[in-house]
């Protein structure tokens, strides 16, 4: 795996807010709500609206991407399946007829910015405050010559082996989120979830090490 | 987003209740089994490359075409593959249409994963002059009714209008070797796409109790369920694609409790595409026979003329603008001919880009033809001669 970093509060306008590092992948995350619905006939009465907008920055690749007209399709996929997964991990009934925001965007993209974006996503919504059952963490992992590789980059993706992209949730131990492009075996695909399990698990002791790093640093200013 | 919310308002707490409490039972709404899947059936248009599946209710077309494009720079041998998909709202009032929703860009990606990084279908053998000349394979899905499982209905659909699709057979001549020649299917028979194997996507839906796991969700199983996950196996057993777009969480076990289970479905449905491939081919290759012996005489007078299609088609709007895309070379050599002896006899012959078109009497009286036992092919034959 590759050496992780992750930062609170990059954004302070927003409710909370979170950079986060895999190798060179870096995306940052901003969560505002929940807040007045600005739409009101999408407003439910029994759970919180989620909206998600996930964006590359031209600059993130290699040579600058000029961004599709009609709204890029990979795009609003994976804003659909961030969206999805977060909603799953926050106890959205704790706020009807309420909103909440979460714009991801991905400042360098080295391979795995699905991932970073969820695990971003998951720091921002906690420095915001919103109740939620577990973190959610994510990773890639990819299979190269009969080699499962943990946290693929841009290199080892464009090899053209498979790519799996897997969200769970820690603490009960369940899978939220899994992709998978590419040909594979049932029985390596399941070493292969084995693996980004445990992957995903270890980022998810470091972003608990985060929060009560913050934790601590706003008792401290707070004078406590 | 709106999409979801229609669903939601739709059904009320009673009916939910009943799905979930039927479903604790092993009983589905419609009377099937949770692993069951709804009764399939594959028609082929008259066009090569067109599709209409229906899965239970929902009904799904297909229509694929081709076109000769430059490729792009970093693949310059391969060909390239490109689904659209549009949600009409005719099948669902809650499709705007326009610009795809969510969840048609969903669909569209998850064919899209099946089809192209398995390699299922062989871009090599689509490249006529390398860093020139390849063939871009469209693929169009229209759905035509949403009673639930659009994206297992919408792959079934797909692939079987790539196996029907036919595509131009073309040679390089000219001086330097370098001029692509494009034949008419008349010239020389169109050549079929190379499929690897064939990725079957299969959708299961979750509940809020983790037991409960449901493949091929109606409509109402899809408003009620709290999860879904699509995986794309090929009866080899690789599997091709998953997708899990995020929602309810599914302990691991489950997840591939339920790829096994795919397994043993992909390999049902990939026999079934067969059959129904096999059998439009067989049937296209007993039309065949008929159509040649009527369509010598009609090449005598060798006009060209303006293309009219006329015959209904599921495609033909589609044919039009492709046309308009290729280069003919000069001898393009089709013709329309009216005989006005017999009224609205009309004949279109193809030219050498349009691959979907078929010229002769017999193949637009319908399939199977019934009428060239009681028309009588040199009545038509006679007018058309002293017309041109």
């Amino acid at each position: 795996m590759r050496q992780i970093r992750a930062e609170i509060g990059a954004v302070s306008k927003a409710d909370g807010s979170a950079i986060f590092e895999m190798g060179n992948t870096k995306v940052i995350a901003a969560v505002y709500g929940p807040r007045e619905v600005q739409n009101r006939s999408q407003q439910m009465s029994d759970q919180t609206l989620v909206r998600c907008e996930y964006s590359m920055a031209n600059f993130s690749t290699g040579d600058r991407m000029r961004k599709p007209k009609g709204g890029d399709r990979r795009s609003t996929e994976i804003s659909l399946v961030i969206r999805q997964t977060v909603e799953a991990c926050i106890l959205t009934h704790l706020m009807p007829r309420s909103q909440i925001d979460i714009y991801v965007q991905v400042l360098q993209a080295d391979g795995g910015t699905r991932s970073a974006c969820i695990n971003a996503a998951t720091l921002a919504f906690a420095d915001a405050g919103i109740p939620m059952r577990d973190l959610v963490t994510s990773c890639s992992v990819g299979y190269l010559h009969s080699t499962p590789l943990l946290d693929l980059n841009y290199v080892e993706h464009s090899a053209g082996g498979p790519d799996v992209t897997v969200g769970i949730l820690p603490k009960l131990d369940k899978v939220t989120l899994l992709q998978m492009d590419s040909k594979l075996p049932i029985d390596i695909l399941e070493n292969v979830m084995q693996l980004s399990t445990e992957g995903c698990k270890a980022i998810a002791n470091y972003i608990r090490e985060i929060l009560l790093e913050n934790a601590k640093q706003l008792e401290y200013r707070r004078g406590v | 987003m709106e999409q979801r919310l229609a669903n939601c308002v739709q059904l009320t707490v009673n009916e939910k209740q009943f799905i979930e409490n039927a479903l604790l039972s092993e009983l589905r709404v419609d009377g099937r089994g949770p692993l069951e899947y709804r009764k399939l059936s594959i028609k082929f248009g008259k066009d090569d490359g067109s599709a209409e599946v229906q899965l239970g209710e929902t009904r799904v077309m297909s229509f694929v075409s081709a076109q000769l494009v430059q490729p792009y720079k970093d693949r310059p041998n391969e060909g390239t593959l490109s689904i659209f998909t549009e949600f009409s709202p005719m099948a669902d009032p809650s499709f705007e249409p326009g610009r795809p929703g969510e969840s048609a860009v969903e669909l569209g990606r998850i064919i899209d994963r099946g089809l192209r990084e398995s390699r299922a279908i062989d871009t090599e053998s689509l490249c006529i002059l390398s860093a020139k000349l390849v063939w871009a394979i469209r693929i169009d899905i229209h759905i035509l009714d949403n009673a639930g499982n659009l994206v297992d209905a919408a792959n079934i659909a797909a692939l079987a209008s790539l196996l029907t699709f036919r595509r131009p057979e073309c040679s390089l001549g000219g001086e330097d070797g370098q001029q692509v020649v494009v034949h008419p299917p008349e010239v020389r028979e169109p050549l079929p796409l190379i499929l690897h194997h064939l990725p079957v996507a299969v959708t299961f839906g979750f509940f809020s109790n983790e037991n409960l796991v449901v493949l091929d969700p109606t409509y109402h199983e899809e408003a009620v369920m709290t999860g879904r996950m699509t995986a794309t196996l090929n009866a080899n057993g690789d599997v091709c694609a998953i997708q899990k777009p995020g929602e309810q969480g599914i302990f691991q076990h489950i997840i591939m409790h339920c790829l096994k289970l795919a397994h043993v479905k992909a390999g049902d449905i990939t026999a079934k595409i067969k059959d129904a491939v096999e059998k439009h081919n067989n049937e296209r290759a007993l039309q065949k026979i008929k159509r040649r012996s009527s369509s010598v005489s009609v090449d005598v007078c060798g006009t060209t003329a303006r293309l009219r299609g006329k015959q209904n088609q599921s495609g033909g709007g589609k044919d039009n603008s492709h046309l308009d895309q290729l280069k003919p070379k000069d001898e393009a050599n089709f013709m329309e001919c009216d005989a006005t002896s017999s009224g609205q006899v009309q004949i279109n012959k193809k030219d050498e880009g349009s691959k979907n078109f078929t010229g002769g009497p017999s193949s637009w009286y319908g399939k199977k033809d019934p009428y060239s036992e009681c028309v009588n092919s040199d009545l038509l034959k006679a007018p058309m001669d002293s017309e041109c």
